[in-house]
């Protein structure tokens, strides 16, 4: 059948901000949906709150808005875009969530709007616990036995039925968030209690543990014509009981036997003709037993997922493009396999003839309160995926593609230490982010298989597998550099072992390995991702390396240029500069170059194998960008747009002779480098907090003196503020030294003078060499102090001079050129009074550049790319600053309802996941819309409670004043009161929770709060205050940790019902008329 | 046969000899030994299925041909006497990246490794299997030759893979067939996952199967549709197959190419003429139902091996995701009248399946019985019995 001709005009769903469980897979999955669609001409209207994302570029979709991702917003845009058909599937949980939503409050009804790729029910069937598990022993397939909870009470009786350990799943949730496993009653009573206040139908799912159970995925597609293929089997490394998302997983599943899968393929085909999912693709989760086979099923998922952009990148089968073809009414026969250049249909199931390993990426460096031990809630912030020809060498690629300094197994502990063994049945029965490694350390320690089996129950064909690495490394140990034979050598790279890796084994340096392996003439060829397993000839260049015969590279003699992506999400490096990669992707091959990108992120648009020329799956280490290099011989290499991670190899690239362009690796190394970007600032006549750079804690007291309190304190070279603390006192420093960094003369702590009450200032540019034009200048409303990526800010600037702003571009211009910038630039600047301090310079890619390209509709990036290529901004017709006369916010969205326990205060450190965009023809609109993007519903009345330090007392009595106006009323600690009293605001006193009960989180508790604004500093006051974030956050109050937050918000209160809905196509057209 | 421990591990390479994999283009791939030791001639094929390595090797239509399997680790679950495909191994080699140092699958009963040396097959590990691969689609399925030991000669190999006859032209069906009369009990036991047809009234159908080289699958799922099975040698004749009185005559797949097996055609022929008794041929089978008809077939290039072709049913349009295995095609241009195409691949568009337009026969390409792997087309198999109780009924 071909395409339906009933319906003209699609409208998709996006994710929302990345959070924990949702991250940029979803913008992969919808950019490849609005594509598929509006390459069959229909018109594309797209809603997406998260303007980081590759799709809501305006040339995505006829219509983009960047407005909150809840039914109301999204009512709005269906009433003025009218669109015949709703796609929900491409934007994870949020999506399906707000579509539910927008049938159940009857709006697709009202104006005619038809779900398309999945049906109402068909989403609540897979949703709805109780009716999944009937549907499911209707097909006769085995759930674990289970009931559902709506009470304690309830899941008291459930949990004797199927005994401890019990797993608890809320349910709607997402990435199955407050869930777990409980041992015992006292953890049972946590969690179900957690778990039914964050479902929203206040649910559980209360079930028999499967805990050391294998578990299996399988990614299917379905057309209307009811033809089911399988896209991609994957098999969990780490039994069930840790969720999937946390999961080390292999693709293909290699522990069954043909009997076995077909068993599984069945049941899953089974699976999504019962649920209903008519058309799309679903994720379908298995737990099997594998003493005896016992097969359970364990959930679907009705849409693409995580697992679906996983398996979309581990087979070349581009899963959400052809979901969204089968949801317009194509079916499979009709679409072809465009990795092969068309010659095969889309219905088949691919094959592979590698290995895929997928390892998780944490932060709990981040969230030091948070417990780190693995269970079914997901908490992982990013992965990294690798394709090897074998699972050693897949799974020691991956391993290096992480980043957390890791070359492959290295050690975790010293197995001398007492503790050794003890540590090591920790970590192995109680699995944390790094088990992987303790198991290796478990066979170094001299444990048998069998043994480590017992403790983690990881598949024997796994353990020996990492055993035998193992047992090779022993063998590398001791032995002198030079001995190895070529054979030697090769069997070791084949086995994926890395350079660097070795060369720490052997007591060598990397260069010195690479030169043996050069001299013994030993590289790596580069095979296809072709879907196929050779078959069929691939027209496509979706490469990975491996060690073996023939390499399939075939490189052109076109001119290259090589963007080189940014790794694994984590918090500080995310989607934002995969968006910047994949558009100096975009407009290199739009200038006529063959476009080379490389990364290893399975969840990107920039590891799509059409986003560039050519796509090479790889770690972004030294070792593995050199080879690519060496073959490709690229014109010009890209460093500044994948975050940290490339910008950390561009010296040695450099040095290996790599043709770097843009901004020069040095002028990067003169803005990190303190001493000698002091001495530009001081040439350039600009100013800067006084600061200076220790290299030990003696030198660190000194200088502190010298600069004087309160200090901000980090070590040199970090991105996303890690380990960054503001000081104020010398004791606070002292600790600091010797607990949060170590200090040395290879890295140097770096000390800054704090400026309270500062207004901080984002400015990202663009620069020729020797043109500068400003991208956008944005206003922070938290202020200084707060790491730039956790803090809301405003484009244009909403509360500064304009006298300031003009100065502070001069400055930006006078940067820019005094570090030959050729390409992007982003300031820091920090204004007090009449006083403008630089904090920070980065001449690459930030990670406001997205936000700034969507307000102000200009691709700053692909401007940035153009100039290091060469293009003058002249020459690009790129002149002058676009100011708007609306107003775009941003605001920062945090997990920290995913990490209970941890302080949700914000400071130097980020901690934030993702960000929102919101727009309004008012400053005070386009906050209100950006906070209802990332979830915080402002409220409309009721009561407030303020508490804050003595330094904000003054603002305090505005804000208190702007919110009495709007007839809230106000509840204030002591201290508070007596400030506002005295000001003539009326307000009731509370009890700290130190001063005796009735306090204010008992008030919390009992929902006699609807709005809390409590700042603080200084550790005591923190901690005291701690409870009531802490209750704030569990009773999702709204709550702002300053007073510049309260303040804005009171402001957006003031106007939060004037809101519009507004698409970029229309804004952007009015900067340009 | 013993249940050998979970965690078997296999010392690596302690014990390996080299092998070389000579191809007759003079193709060179340089290895490690696995199995037994010695030389082994034969037509190399690829197969690109991800799992089921022990039902290929024990395919008797792999006979004469050395197989290698697209996926790098093959042995990951060992073998295990449920899943055999026939009563040995009929491949003459196989050709892998990777033999795992150890197993794990809760049926295993026996590392690969060994089970290749009892049943003296030739294999070598650690080659560029895609590099094979490749040479393999670009210029069609080659004659080759895999030697073991310490001293191989390279040119000799070449020589051996060169000498090697070809399948066209050769008749292995009876080769490989049994040689007496058997009946067949077993049926598909708990692997059943799909819903059984049987006769409406319990009626159990009396099927004469063929054996050109029959996958014991095809048997069990026959068995489990309430057949009544009676396998028979391939050159079993008409009057000898219809004095045995059938509902049904099913002819098997088997290896090698089908032209020259006149006994079988001829015997199909005179059953097709001279009853009306339902008759289906899988894959060989089909070809030779397709020549007693007067159709004709052809050696493919590289074959179809695999278990993720998608053959599409004419009628319907429904498309069914495949388990194929063959060397040879009928070719759809020459089928006569009374011949009906009925399913076509959509890889490279030959055809996938024949109906006579006069008489209850029909013909698959492809290996409903799967084994290993997609199920999708089990269903053939109900037609058949359909056949056989309208047939009854009238």
């Amino acid at each position: 059948m071909p395409k339906r001709t009933d319906i003209n005009s699609v409208l998709v769903i996006g994710a929302g901000p990345i959070i924990i469980g949702q991250a940029c897979e979803f913008d992969y999955s919808g950019a490849q949906a609005c594509k598929a669609l509006r390459e069959e001409g229909y018109r594309v209207v797209l809603v997406n709150s998260n303007p980081a994302t590759i799709m809501t570029d305006p040339e995505m979709a006829d219509a983009t808005y960047i407005e909150p991702v809840c039914w109301q917003t999204v009512a709005k845009i269906i009433e003025k875009e009218r669109p015949d058909a709703l796609l929900p599937t491409m934007g994870g949980q949020t999506a399906l969530n707000c579509a539910l939503d927008l049938a159940r409050e009857g709006v697709l009804e009202k104006f005619g709007v038809q779900m398309i790729g999945a049906s109402n029910d068909a989403i609540d069937m897979a949703e709805d616990r109780d009716r999944f598990r009937k549907a499911m022993d209707e097909i006769g397939l085995e759930s674990p036995r289970s009931s559902i909870a709506h009470s304690m009470e309830e899941a008291f009786q459930v949990q004797k039925k199927v005994g401890f350990p019990t797993v608890i799943r809320p349910s709607f949730t997402l990435g199955g968030s407050g869930g777990g496993i409980a041992y015992n009653r006292e953890e049972f009573v946590e969690i179900c209690e957690r778990g039914l206040d964050l479902s929203p139908t206040n649910e559980l799912l209360i079930e028999e543990s499967l805990v050391g159970w294998k578990e299996y995925e399988m990614e299917v597609v379905r057309d209307r014509n009811d033809n089911c293929i399988i896209i991609c089997s994957i098999e969990n490394f780490d039994p069930m009981g840790v969720h999937t998302g946390d999961s080390i997983t292999i693709a293909p599943a290699l522990t069954l036997t043909d009997k076995e899968y077909q068993v599984l393929r069945n049941a899953s085909l089974a699976v999504l003709r019962k649920v209903g999912v008519e058309t799309g693709g679903s994720n379908v989760q298995f737990g099997l037993n594998p003493k005896d086979g016992r097969l359970i099923i364990i959930e679907m998922n009705p849409r693409v997922s995580r697992s679906s952009a996983l398996a979309s990148k581990a087979t070349g089968f581009p899963i959400a493009r052809v979901a969204a073809k089968l949801a317009i009414g194509y079916t499979l026969d009709e679409l072809s396999n465009e990795i092969t250049g068309g010659t095969t249909p889309a219905s088949f199931e691919p094959t592979i003839d590698y290995i895929v390993t997928k390892v998780p990426r944490f932060t709990f460096e981040k969230f030091p309160k948070a417990d780190s031990r693995l269970t079914t809630q997901m908490k992982s912030v990013g992965e990294v995926m690798a394709i090897g020809r074998t699972f050693q060498e897949s799974l020691q690629k991956a391993l290096r593609g992480l980043e957390t300094g890791m070359d492959g197994l290295n050690e975790m502990i010293n197995l001398e230490s007492e503790e050794a063994f003890e540590i090591i049945q920790q970590e192995l029965r109680s699995p944390g982010p790094d088990r992987i490694w303790y198991i290796a350390d478990a066979f170094r320690y001299g444990l048998s298989v069998e043994e480590v089996f017992e403790l983690c129950m990881v598949d024997p064909w796994f353990l020996v597998q990492v055993q035998n690495l193992v047992e090779l490394e022993k063998g590398i140990k001791g032995r002198e550099l030079d001995s190895f034979t070529r054979d030697e050598l090769y069997a070791l790279k084949r086995k994926g072992f890395s350079d660097r890796r070795m060369a720490t084994l052997l007591g060598a340096h990397e260069e010195q390995l690479r030169a043996l392996r050069h001299k013994l003439d030993i590289h790596p060829v580069y095979k296809r991702v072709d879907s196929c397993a050779a078959e069929f000839a691939s027209t496509t260049a979706y490469l990975y390396s491996t060690y073996e015969e023939e390499c399939e590279a075939a490189p052109s003699t076109r001119d290259k240029i090589m963007v080189l992506g940014g790794g694994p999400n984590r918090i500080g490096q995310g989607i934002e500069f995969d968006y910047c990669c994949v558009q100096a992707a975009f407009a290199m091959r739009a200038d006529g170059y063959e476009t080379i990108m490389v990364n290893c992120n399975p969840e990107t648009v920039s590891t799509d194998y059409d986003t560039s020329d050519r796509l090479y799956f790889e770690p972004l280490t030294l070792e593995d960008v050199l080879e690519i290099i060496a073959v490709e011989k690229p014109k010009g290499v890209i460093v500044h747009y994948g975050g940290q991670t490339p910008l950390k190899l561009a010296r040695a690239l450099e040095a290996a002779g790599t043709p770097i362009i843009g901004t020069s690796p040095d002028a990067i190394d003169l803005a990190e480098d303190r001493e000698r970007f002091q001495q530009l600032i001081q040439e350039l006549n600009l100013k800067q907090p006084p600061n200076a750079t220790a290299r030990t804690q003696e030198q660190a007291l000194e200088l502190a003196q010298a600069i004087g309190f309160p200090l901000v304190v980090r070590p040199s070279y970090v991105l996303g503020g890690r380990a960054m603390e503001i000081v104020h006192h010398e004791d606070d420093l002292k600790r600091y030294m010797t607990e949060a960094v170590r200090v040395s003369n290879d890295s140097p702590v770096l000390l800054d003078h704090f400026l309270s009450d500062a207004i901080e200032l984002d400015v990202d540019a663009v620069c020729d060499g020797s043109e500068v034009v400003i991208g956008g200048i944005m206003e922070h409303i938290e202020q200084a102090g707060i790491h730039s990526g956790d803090s809301a800010c405003s484009l244009p600037t909403y509360s500064l001079d304009p006298a300031i702003v003009e100065r502070v571009r001069e400055q930006t211009k006078q940067l820019a050129l005094g570090l030959k910038v050729k390409g992007l630039m982003n300031v820091q600047f920090a204004v007090k009074g009449n006083d403008i301090y630089v904090i920070e310079v980065n001449p690459r890619a930030s990670r406001t550049v997205p936000f700034v390209s969507k307000a102000c509709g200009i691709s700053l990036a692909q401007v940035g790319a153009r100039c290091m290529a060469g293009t003058s901004l002249a020459e690009q017709g790129v002149s002058r600053e676009i100011v708007p006369d609306y107003y775009a916010v941003k605001e920062a969205v945090f997990p920290f309802a995913k990490f209970p326990g941890v302080d949700t205060l914000l400071g130097p450190e980020m901690k934030s996941t993702g960000e929102v965009m919101g727009v309004g023809r008012t400053f005070a609109e386009a906050f209100a819309k950006a906070q209802l993007g990332a979830g915080v519903i402002l409220p409309r009345g009721g009561r407030v409670f303020i508490s804050v330090r003595d330094g904000d007392k003054p603002r305090a009595i505005e804000v208190a004043r702007m919110l009495r106006e709007m007839g809230f009323e106000i509840v204030a600690t002591r201290g508070t009161k007596e400030t506002l009293k005295q000001a003539g605001i009326a307000c009731e006193a509370v009890n700290k929770v130190a001063e005796g009960r009735p306090h204010i989180v008992d008030m919390i508790k009992n929902g006699e709060v609807n709005f809390i604004i409590n700042t603080t500093s200084g550790k005591r006051a923190v901690s005291d205050s701690s409870q009531i974030r802490r209750a704030a956050l569990q009773h999702k109050l709204t709550y702002t940790t300053t007073i510049a937050g309260a303040h804005v918000t009171a402001m957006a209160l003031q106007q939060i019902d004037q809101d519009s809905v507004n698409n970029l196509q229309d804004l952007h057209k009015e900067l340009n008329g | 046969m013993h249940r050998s421990s979970r965690f078997v591990y296999l010392p690596e390479k302690n014990v390996s000899q080299p092998a070389l994999l000579a191809l007759e283009d003079g193709s060179l791939f340089w290895g490690v030994a696995i199995g037994a030791a010695g030389e082994t001639t034969g037509e190399v094929v690829f197969n690109t299925s991800i799992t089921g390595y022990q039902e290929i090797l024990t395919d008797p239509s792999y006979s004469k041909q050395i197989v290698t399997l697209t996926q790098p680790h093959i042995g990951n679950v060992g073998v295990n006497s449920e899943d055999e495909e026939s009563g040995g191994v009929a491949a003459s080699g196989l050709v892998i990246r990777d033999l795992p140092l150890t197993h794990s699958n809760w049926r295993a009963e026996e590392p690969l490794a060994t089970y290749l040396e009892r049943h003296n097959v030739i294999g070598i590990a650690d080659i560029d299997t895609r590099r094979l691969t490749r040479i393999l689609r670009d210029k069609g399925a080659q004659n080759g030759c895999i030697v073991t030991g310490e001293r191989i000669d390279e040119a000799a190999a070449i020589e051996a893979a060169k000498g090697f006859p070809g399948l066209k032209g050769m008749d292995l069906a009876k080769e490989v067939s049994t040689n007496q009369t058997y009946p067949w009990e077993q049926g598909v036991g708990r692997w059943s996952t799909s819903p059984i047809k049987h006769a409406a009234d319990g009626h159990r159908f009396n099927v004469v199967a063929y054996d050109f080289g029959v996958k014991r699958n095809i048997l069990r799922i026959l068995v489990e549709r309430g057949c009544n099975v009676t396998v028979v040698p391939a050159q079993t004749t008409a009057s000898e197959v219809l004095a045995m009185e059938p509902d049904g005559v099913f002819l098997s797949n088997g290896p090698g190419d089908p032209a020259p097996c006149d006994y079988a055609i001829d015997a199909i022929r005179a059953i097709l003429e001279g009853t009306e008794i339902p008759m289906f041929g899988i894959c060989l089978g089909h070809q030779l139902l397709a020549l007693a008809c007067g159709a004709e077939t052809e050696k493919m290039k590289f074959g179809h091996h695999g278990a993720n072709h998608p053959v599409q049913e004419l009628a319907s349009g429904a498309v069914m995701i495949t388990s194929q295995n063959h060397g040879f095609a009928v070719a759809e241009a020459s089928l006569p009248a009374t011949l009906r195409a009925t399913h076509r691949s959509l890889f490279d568009q030959s055809l996938q399946g024949i109906h006579h337009t006069e008489k209850p026969a029909f013909g698959f390409q492809g290996h409903p019985e799967a084994s290993p792997g997609p199920q999708d087309a089990a269903f053939l198999f109900d037609h058949f019995i359909d056949l056989m109780q309208q047939r009854c009924s009238a």
